[in-house]
């Protein structure tokens, strides 16, 4: 009998949500083991986490007998494991588009506006460095949707340019960045908020949501 | 596309992420025109370039067949294109004072070069993932150079040095090089 897949994730973090979206939509049962990135100074940099992760970060997978970071590697090994439902379209215009966008999300935006980059300008300078880093990315993104978009971020299925959109909109909102010119992004991200892998996984439904965020 | 269907790269000679894609284009024989652009909005996008020609594409591979070396493969691949270059590339740098450029940008790379030594340590033959050129070796090349750049010492990362070494040996490296594009400088042309 083969181990369930174990996830550090910890319950506010963009990155982790993506790949709890590819899990819950894949129907894969998973352990969570909660990473807390604050607590203790950050439980990331204790010695057993960067064994398990150099990087320092979540997420991080343990499945079939390997670990991975990075959640676009992950969600791809869950991809190409797991092929059902699909998360990348067969064509591979449609395909170079999903990529497109992920890597839009994941390299242009979130990496400037996570926890380790703001720790490391002053207090003051966080809110403005973060909301430029996503209006920035958002007004690119929105200006791509108009030639790829369907109901979802490619086309009229969920694919992985959708798991990256929502957690990053959260993030959006966390950091008080006014959404007003970006009704594309909007649009999508209410329409995938409907949808049962998006509820479940979300961060007001984790093992570690703090009792006052929980839904 | 040009008139004949030749594919177009916008492209910046010094900037890693165009390195990557001329990279993949040299080792599939892969004639392009270069229109040389030094605007070039930097986000990893890069990568789905790399995917839309393996897949279009499919020789020489760039992505293993077996479905966990690939994951080391985009594991790596992402660690540089996620968590190292968007730290360092100028866009972020022109955010901060310019006497906190060299220390952040030291810093981003460090960072993200001790954590892909160790991660070598686990996946890497003759070059990052066992014995053929994935898509993490064209992530890494450039990498390395802009941590010269930088003048980040790579005395800590003798893995990362090697294959990067290695690596150089090869036409494809050679050929895509800052030092040999159109839009080289004189001063910095090979």
């Amino acid at each position: 009998m083969t181990a369930q897949p174990i996830l550090y994730s910890y319950f506010r973090s963009s990155c982790s949500w993506r790949v709890r979206i590819a899990l819950a939509l894949k129907n894969i049962d998973y352990e969570t083991i909660p990473t807390n990135l604050i607590k203790d100074g950050g439980q990331q940099f204790s010695k057993e986490f960067q064994a398990l992760n150099p990087m320092k970060q979540v997420p991080v997978l343990k499945i079939d007998g390997i670990t991975i970071g990075q959640s676009l590697a992950i969600i791809e090994y869950l991809e190409e494991t797991r092929p059902t439902p699909r998360l990348l379209p067969q064509d591979p215009k449609k395909r170079a588009y999903v990529h497109m966008i992920s890597n839009l999300i994941v390299s242009g935006i979130q990496p400037l506006q996570n926890l380790s980059v703001l720790k490391q300008l002053r207090q003051e300078n966080n809110l403005p460095w973060a909301q430029k880093a996503i209006s920035s990315g958002f007004q690119a993104l929105e200006q791509i949707l108009q030639g790829t978009a369907g109901k979802y971020c490619v086309g009229d299925e969920v694919t992985m340019a959708d798991l990256c959109l929502v957690p990053q909109v959260a993030n959006a909102e966390r950091f008080e960045v006014d959404l007003t010119p970006y009704p594309a992004i909007s649009r999508i991200n209410k329409t995938l908020l409907a949808l049962e892998a998006f509820q479940v996984s979300h961060p007001c439904r984790q093992p570690d949501t703090p009792p006052e965020l929980r839904a």
